[in-house]
């Protein structure tokens, strides 16, 4: 690496060869505690381009939040650290820049919206100060034009009464609209990439929808990337160009929306898939993934999800780690039986 | 909000209420001949005796006493001393000394205290953080006492840098080694009560996100961590302000400031109960006003908390 | 296998355990179901066995209490024999710490010393946390009017500045010219400290009762039928217990220096009592020619209140759920 220092990132890297905006390659991420070393991340690789949105879809410690905070690089070390891999933003190594490179890309390069506002919120400031301090801090307005900008935030995110909620504090906003402050705060300085952590997990399922189409919509006018995080199937659909399966801290399965839901390739995924309950399967019993996700102290040899896996090869599957291999032009899987689940019918 | 300091001032109309009684009721009512030991080796004469008597109501019921006491009191007059002099100049003398003093310790614990545990929250485990841990702990379990005689020994005696003992009135120059020395415990409990306080918040979520919001470090310590982890520190120092001054008498004791404090224990020494009492009811007073103040500095450091 | 914490002397390794996301919750919760099951205190014993700061204090205290209950096993020598002959003559390898004014063996003082603390304390602390702590059960659990009774009363006992406060109840019923043993001496100086300390055990375990009181598993115990009292017993007091334990353990060791700074204040101890709190106020008076007549008993003094300090320090971080 040359000394050049990025104030830019968008410009510094123009004309580097890949063209993708966000890249995760085969990241690794692990926490050594008391109790010994848990391997979180185990070589995810992923991307996301401007104007797409990318679901990452797992179960609650499969790591998909991990990796967010790997690339927002908020991760509490310790106990966790980074031992492996690239995060590429417009080509360059996030992981190799200085701490104040990767602070400049936080906010207007990638930004994050966090799954509890509440707790996210700092609760003895108001939002106004919270939204309008980083078009202080990182565009050097002036008080009262940060304040207006603030404004115009929160009312892009619909919140009623703007001019006057804007001096609340977090506590005072209802559950959905603290998520819309939120949304609000992390587009402030444009970002070109957006991480929403679980966005809607913690809000009532009417709420739901109402934020889900509200990042939808100000991705598509803003033409970010977007990276959402979820374990809920459902949100997907609607909204992903592509998702990302991960399971025991690897991408399982890759695909656009429609291959995976019409044909998936990992018998992770369509567990996943079968344990939705459907209106056309009333009555019956809904079918759930046998076992619990692994420990990842102790992570099972070959495929990690081969003690749960109804077709599991004994042979194949328990000495072998499946790669993550190119089935198609825009999917992947890590099954030794990817083929075989796609041709079957 | 205003209903809510009505009502905190409401309570605590019966708490001054019963803590001065109890106070009057201990000095005056319980054993003892108020004159005995007042006239030097004999027996004070009688006519003193029945002058005083009458003066302080020294024969009536005890709650009567008390009842013209605090009616005097509330019109300002806090009585004399058996000696005549009056007890309102008495403490007009004595107090500014012990407000100067408390205040000298207050900031000399808020500022080592404070720098101490900021650091020690944020490094944790470091040697630092091990080297803070056993001081506050020595400081905790130094009596005042001790601390007092063993800084005035090698500081004021061997070493000589500063005057065991001050003038009257002492400057602020002279309180500093006192002012520490009455601090010192709370200075311990500061330090360990910021660096709880910062190491809890430095993992919230809401630090998080003002790093992720691309905020320098200077300003995600400064402006988000340090405004929340403080909150707790700023109400424990208000009401150690109340604390301090009721509890000088052993720091101005030792370096002979003349104080609340000193003027209290050599009352209660020399049976001087109308001086006890006074002073006693103007600690009380302090400390009172002082933790009402808290909960409403309370409400304004954090706006989640709302006094209906 | 895992990350070597750095030694501490003073903390556990990081007390705020990281969270490391579910799968590794799930695994801890894996792991705990594979073990004995352990209550509150079997946790907080497991965790105090692995301290350094808990060994050491437990040995200091183990220590100064053996001092007090046999003090002939460390000193042939008498505390109370003065000779004038040998008055404030310098340690020597006779008497390690010297004699002081009345020709005293120091070192036998400091030891003897020690009975008045301990007892002193332990009995102070004793009764604060019974009488304060049924207070505090009293008052959370009735509530009413009961509740703001004796929370107002706290409020009058709290009001009075602890050494002021202690002072003067002192001096009134102990005070020059009264006549006591020095049994009926310490037993006055641990009703004042205990008048004067009860309100802080009622409050923390008032506040740790009302937490509590409405909890499912009382609720279904009154629903069964107990009594207030089964309830209050097998129920509410054992789990209120935690927080009033930790101060308990750390007003131990302030009640060490409160016994010692009333002592020296002469509204305390007195002789024939042998308390370190009095040779220290017969010391000031000779701090620049004998200084070891401070010296030896404040040491003393302050390595007892820091045993009992750094005891309620490690008992603290070892109950603290929050600290987990």
């Amino acid at each position: 690496m040359s000394e050049v220092v990025i104030t830019d990132p968008r410009y510094a890297s123009a004309g580097k060869p890949s063209g993708r905006l966000l890249e995760v390659e085969d990241l690794r991420v692990e926490f050594r505690t008391r109790d010994g070393v848990a391997k979180v991340i185990n070589g995810v690789t992923y991307h996301v381009n401007a104007g797409e949105t990318l679901a990452v879809l797992g179960e609650s410690g499969s790591g998909k939040s991990v990796t967010a905070q790997a690339i927002m690089g908020i991760l509490d070390t310790p106990p966790g650290f980074v031992t492996g891999g690239q995060i590429r933003f417009h080509g360059d190594d996030m992981l190799k820049m200085s701490a104040e490179q990767r602070r400049r890309i936080r906010g207007n390069g990638i930004a994050m919206v966090f799954q509890d506002a509440l707790s996210a919120l700092n609760p003895v400031f108001t939002v106004g100060f919270q939204i309008a301090e980083q078009f202080r801090v990182r565009q050097g307005l002036s008080r009262g034009d940060a304040k207006k900008r603030a404004i115009e935030m929160l009312d892009q995110v619909k919140i009623p009464h703007a001019r006057q909620r804007v001096n609340e504090y977090p506590h005072q906003f209802s559950g959905g609209m603290r998520q819309r402050v939120m949304i609000a705060m992390s587009l402030a300085l444009d970002p070109e990439v957006l991480i929403a952590d679980e966005p809607t997990t913690a809000l009532d399922v009417t709420v739901q929808a109402q934020i889900m189409d509200l990042l939808g919509e100000l991705q598509r006018e803003r033409q970010m990337g977007l990276i959402l995080i979820t374990h809920d199937l459902g949100v997907v659909a609607d909204v992903a160009d592509r998702i990302a399966v991960m399971y025991a801290g690897r991408i399982v399965e890759e695909a656009t929306v429609y291959e995976l839901y019409a044909k998936p390739a990992h018998p992770y995924t369509i567990g996943l898939l079968q344990s939705i309950p459907r209106l056309d399967e009333k009555g019956q019993e809904l079918r759930t993934i046998k076992g619990l996700p692994p420990n990842l102290m102790r992570i099972p040899s070959g495929c990690p999800f081969h003690p749960r896996c109804p077709m599991r090869v004994d042979d194949i599957c328990i000495p072998n780690v499946p790669p993550l291999l190119q089935i198609g032009a825009t999917r992947a899987s890590a099954c030794h039986f990817a083929e075989d689940l796609v041709n079957r019918d | 909000m205003g209903r809510y300091v009505l009502r905190r001032l409401l309570q605590l109309i019966p708490v001054f209420f019963g803590t001065t009684f109890l106070i009057y009721y201990l000095v005056w009512a319980v054993p003892g001949d108020p004159f005995a030991g007042k006239c030097g080796e004999r027996p004070c004469p009688q006519s003193y005796v029945d002058f005083m008597t009458e003066k302080f109501n020294l024969d009536k019921p005890i709650i009567v006493q008390y009842g013209t006491y605090m009616k005097n009191l509330l019109q300002g007059d806090f009585g004399q001393t058996f000696g005549g002099r009056q007890i309102s100049d008495l403490i007009a003398d004595a107090y500014p000394n012990t407000i100067k003093l408390a205040i000298v310790a207050l900031v000399i614990e808020a500022v080592i205290g404070l720098t101490a545990g900021v650091i020690t929250g944020l490094r944790r485990n470091g040697f630092l953080d091990n080297l803070v841990l056993v001081s506050t702990l020595f400081m905790i379990a130094l009596p005042i006492f001790v601390l007092g005689f063993l800084l005035q020994k090698w500081l004021g005696v061997d070493l000589g840098i500063v005057k065991p003992t001050v003038s009257n009135p002492p400057s602020i120059g002279e309180l500093i080694m006192p002012g520490f020395v009455l601090g010192s415990a709370s200075m311990a409990y500061i330090a360990r009560l910021a660096r709880t306080s910062i190491a809890e918040n430095r993992r919230s979520d809401y630090v998080r996100t003002a790093i992720a919001k691309g905020l320098p470090m200077k300003r995600v310590v400064g402006v988000h961590l340090l405004r929340n982890s403080l909150i707790p520190v700023v109400t424990y120092l208000g009401t150690d302000l109340g604390a301090l001054m009721g509890g000088a008498i052993v720091t101005e004791g030792i370096f002979n400031i003349n104080g609340i404090g000193r003027q209290v224990y050599r009352a209660i020494v020399t049976k001087e109960g109308a001086t006890v009492v006074s002073i006693v009811v103007i600690l009380v007073l302090v400390y009172l006003i002082s933790n009402l103040l808290v909960d409403l500095l309370y409400a304004a450091l954090d706006p989640r908390i709302r006094y209906e | 296998m895992s990350e070597p914490m750095p030694p501490s002397l003073v903390t556990s390794p990081p007390t705020t355990e990281p969270t490391v996301g579910n799968a590794l919750e799930a695994d801890a919760q894996e792991k705990k179901s594979r073990d004995k099951p352990r209550g509150l205190l079997g946790d907080a014993w497991r965790d105090l066995r692995r301290k350094p700061l808990f060994w050491i204090s437990a040995a200091l205290i183990l220590l100064f209490v053996l001092m007090a209950a046999m003090p002939f096993l460390f000193t042939s020598a008498s505390p109370s024999e003065g000779v004038l002959a040998r008055s404030r003559v310098s340690p020597s390898a006779d008497a390690w710490f010297g004699y002081d004014v009345q020709g005293r063996d120091v070192y036998a003082r400091v030891i003897y010393g020690a009975r008045a603390s301990i007892v002193v304390s332990l009995a102070s602390t004793f009764g604060t946390v019974l009488f304060g702590g049924m207070m505090g059960v009293i008052a959370g659990y009735r509530g009413g009017w009961l509740d703001g009774l004796v929370s107002r009363l706290g409020e009058v006992f709290s009001g009075i500045p602890f050494v002021l406060g202690a002072i003067v109840i002192l001096f009134t019923f102990n005070g020059p010219g009264t006549n006591r043993g020095p049994w009926a001496i310490m037993a006055i100086v641990v009703v004042s400290l205990v008048i004067l300390t009860w309100p802080v055990s009622m409050r923390i375990m008032r506040s740790s009762v009302l937490a509590v009181r409405d909890a499912d598993y009382i609720v279904a115990a009154r629903a069964m039928g107990a009594g207030p009292g089964r309830i209050i017993f097998k129920h509410l007091i054992p789990n209120c217990l935690a927080p009033l334990l930790v101060y308990s353990t750390i007003l131990i060791g302030s009640f060490v220096g409160a016994e010692a700074t009333l002592s020296f204040l002469g509204v305390g101890l007195r002789t024939p009592v042998v308390s370190w709190g009095i040779m220290i106020n017969e010391a000031q008076n000779y701090i620049r020619v004998s200084p070891f007549l401070l010296f030896f008993p404040s040491a003393f003094l302050v390595t007892a209140v820091l045993a009992f300090v750094m005891l309620g320090e490690a008992v603290r971080e070892a109950l603290d759920p929050k600290l987990r």
